[in-house]
């Protein structure tokens, strides 16, 4: 699989990284020339991710979160979002709709969204060890490519 | 992310303009039970055409909103819902939860 371009930024999960990350990825896909709505798809699935990681993943303190960012081959955007937090028990029951450890602030849905805002979704986990999501989304392009 | 309201004749309208998720989640859903709690209203009009980007926690504030309306046998309309926060509902089948109003 042939990368094209690559960037990677790291910041510790605090919620006012949120925006900044969405913004980050944005910026990183402008050269793919994405539509409206597949800015949005791909803003909404990186505030989800990267949301987890600062709510699920470090509940008591703001570790350390990596975003990566890649073109593949055929105008593919990769995103991948990483912490070195509590991980997760059971992934498959965790990426089930409605499915939430999170309480009333949370409605578990972020996979779910992640899920049908991209066009794959791989969730490695690792109790006590952290979480790896990897998303891609095939990007048409204003040009319709 | 900035709330403002009113209440004319029981029907409150809260206008949302910004992005909200999780980092604005708490302050949103404090502004919103606050109101309620102040006008007990018949209607809840969340009046959505500034908000310029929403996430799940959005999914999450906008249910606690149909629940509070629910315990006042009022309802919830969800008003001039952009296309990301539309796109985000759908996703989430919220649609039928709360009368959208375009
Ligand atoms: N990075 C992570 N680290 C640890 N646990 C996680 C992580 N991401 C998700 N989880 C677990 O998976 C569950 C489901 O995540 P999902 O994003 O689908 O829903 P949620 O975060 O609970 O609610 P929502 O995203 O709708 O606000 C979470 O409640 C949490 O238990
Ligand atoms: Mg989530």
């Amino acid at each position: 699989m042939k990368v094209n371009n690559e960037a990677r930024v790291e910041f510790p999960g605090l919620s006012a990284n949120e925006g900044f990350a969405r913004s980050i990825a944005a910026c990183f896909a402008a050269q793919l020339d994405p539509t409206l709505e597949e800015l949005g798809d791909l803003k909404t699935a990186v505030s989800e991710a990267v949301t987890n990681c600062i709510v699920h993943a470090y509940p008591n303190e703001a570790g350390r979160v990596s975003l990566r960012l890649r073109i593949l081959e055929g105008d593919v955007l990769e995103v991948r979002i990483r912490d070195w937090g509590t991980g997760i028990l059971d992934v498959e029951r965790a990426r089930e709709p409605l499915f939430t450890t999170g309480g009333e602030e949370r409605s578990g849905m972020g996979f779910s969204i992640m899920e049908c805002f991209m066009d794959s979704l791989r969730v490695r986990s690792a109790p006590g060890k952290g979480t790896v999501v990897t998303m891609r989304k095939r990007i048409s392009g204003k040009a319709g490519r | 992310m900035n709330i403002t309201g009113s209440c004319v004749n029981g029907i409150l309208t809260l206008r949302f303009a910004g992005e909200l998720d999780h980092h604005f989640a708490r302050e949103a859903l404090a502004a919103l039970t606050e109101r309620i709690d102040a006008f007990l209203p018949r209607v809840c009009v969340l009046d959505l055409r500034e908000l310029t980007f929403m996430d799940s926690s959005g999914i999450a504030l906008i249910l606690r909103a149909e629940r509070e309306m629910r315990t006042l046998r009022g309802k919830l309309i969800l008003e001039n819902v952009p296309e990301q926060p539309l796109r985000v509902l759908r996703a989430a089948g919220l649609q039928q939860m709360a009368e959208i109003r375009q």
